[in-house]
């Protein structure tokens, strides 16, 4: 901040909630569009409301990041090691998500096995209860 | 006399982290809240990841607009109003803390109490919509963490009872049409319906309760974050007697326990954005 005067950050900051208040509201406003909820019309791509979402919402990070935690005004080497380590998440986003998906291509399979391993737990199960009763019945 | 020069300031680069420097020219306090922040960053990511992956795994999911569609006063069918004021209510207490900061830079004492005492009544706005919304999807709607009544179709097909609310007899959807299984005294009812196209076209089935993750994350991660706001009004009401009773006055360092708090108090609007995000906008 000590780059501004009172009067300059004071008008900045206002400025900058409006701007943070306008992309909510028209975040709100595209998210019901593309689900058909206002205007009317079906429901749009799923994909392009995601990406739309998060650009927008990565915008609105950087604003409260940089402007209201006054990060543009931290010295260079402060910046990296706050920033470059969430990098990281990138990739786990990436893979997680991956395995997600391929979690739900496979489900059908994963059922299968349960189904086939909970056939072979009523065999143990009733084995069990047939020597019990043999125990019982001597 | 070049050498002793070299030599002089080689010593004080060595000395630059024993203590007396400051490294990124700000305070102690300060850069330890940005690390603090960036591992609870970490933290908030594994936990919206998890539901990220949960969510992409599961053939259905409740759908936000419709679950979140509940306004007070017994209204329905609003898609996302409440949680977009919830939204704009902390945004705004961001805003006031800004403008405590900022008095605190020129040792304003009632500018800093004034915008602070906004910005804790900001944060008891959001903590009272969060309760309201806590208050209607468990009572209302019974979600629970290990039971979930919203779900979706994943097929096309026709109603062959009505449930009083919205669902009629002989209504018909489609593969992704949200609904939400009803209570009555302790009792589900789940509604039958006919498959009407593809390969378990004539079958009779009934709604199935949707991914039971849902009410697990969702109770938790909003939590975890309406826990990280109850914090901060605490901190924040901690700070703001202490600056009423001219405690930092005395500290000439421009407030900075204020610009401490704020940082923190804008991580967790930064939170939002994304919980936001994940939960009701995708």
């Amino acid at each position: 901040m000590g780059h501004l005067s009172y009067e300059e950050s004071k008008s900045k900051a206002l400025k900058i909630i409006l701007i943070l208040a306008a992309i909510t509201f028209v975040e709100v406003i595209i998210c019901l569009w593309f689900k058909g909820h206002i205007g009317g019309g079906e429901p749009k791509s799923a994909v392009m409301l995601g990406a739309i979402m998060i650009a927008m919402s990565l915008l609105k990070a950087y604003l409260i990041v940089y402007e209201f935690m006054h990060m543009k005004y931290e010295l260079p080497g402060l910046v990296k090691t706050v920033l470059l380590p969430t990098l990281l998440l990138v990739w786990a986003v990436v893979a997680f998500f991956m395995e997600g998906d391929y979690w739900k291509n496979r489900r059908g399979e994963i059922l299968e096995k349960d189904k086939s391993e909970s056939h072979l737990q009523l065999e143990y199960d009733s084995n069990k209860i047939n020597k019990d009763i043999r125990r019982m019945s001597h | 006399m070049a050498e002793t020069l070299t030599h002089h300031s080689v010593e004080k680069d060595e000395k630059l982290w024993e203590g007396g420097k400051q490294p990124f020219k700000v305070s102690y306090g300060k850069l330890m809240m940005w690390y603090f922040l960036l591992s609870d960053a970490f933290t908030f990511a594994g936990f919206l990841i998890a539901y990220g992956t949960l969510r992409m795994s599961s053939p259905t999911w409740p759908v936000p607009d419709f679950v979140f569609s509940t306004i007070p006063g017994g209204i329905h069918h609003k898609p996302l109003y409440f949680v977009t004021f919830m939204t704009f209510v902390l945004l705004f207490s961001s805003y006031t803390m800004v403008r405590a900061v900022q008095e605190g830079h020129r040792e304003n004492k009632n500018g800093v109490v004034f915008w602070m005492v906004l910005t804790i009544l900001g944060g008891i706005g959001f903590l009272s919509c969060q309760a309201w919304e806590w208050t209607t999807l468990i009572k209302g709607e019974h979600v629970s963490v290990t039971k979930n009544p919203f779900s979706s179709h994943t097929e096309h097909g026709i109603y062959l009872e009505g449930d009083g609310h919205d669902i009629k007899e002989g209504d018909s959807f489609a593969p992704g049409t949200p609904y939400l299984i009803h209570q009555h005294d302790g009792k589900w009812h789940n509604l039958k319906y006919k498959v009407t196209e593809g390969e378990n076209a004539g079958a009779v089935k009934e709604q199935a309760f949707g991914p039971k993750a849902f009410g697990a994350l969702f109770f938790f991660i909003t939590g975890f974050h309406g826990f990280h706001v109850l914090s901060g009004v605490i901190f924040l009401l901690i700070i703001c007697v202490n600056a009423a009773t001219g405690l930092y006055v005395k500290r000439r360092n421009g407030y900075e326990m204020v610009e401490k708090i704020g940082l923190y108090w804008h991580f967790v609007d930064l939170v939002w954005v994304f919980v936001f995000l994940v939960f009701y906008l995708l």
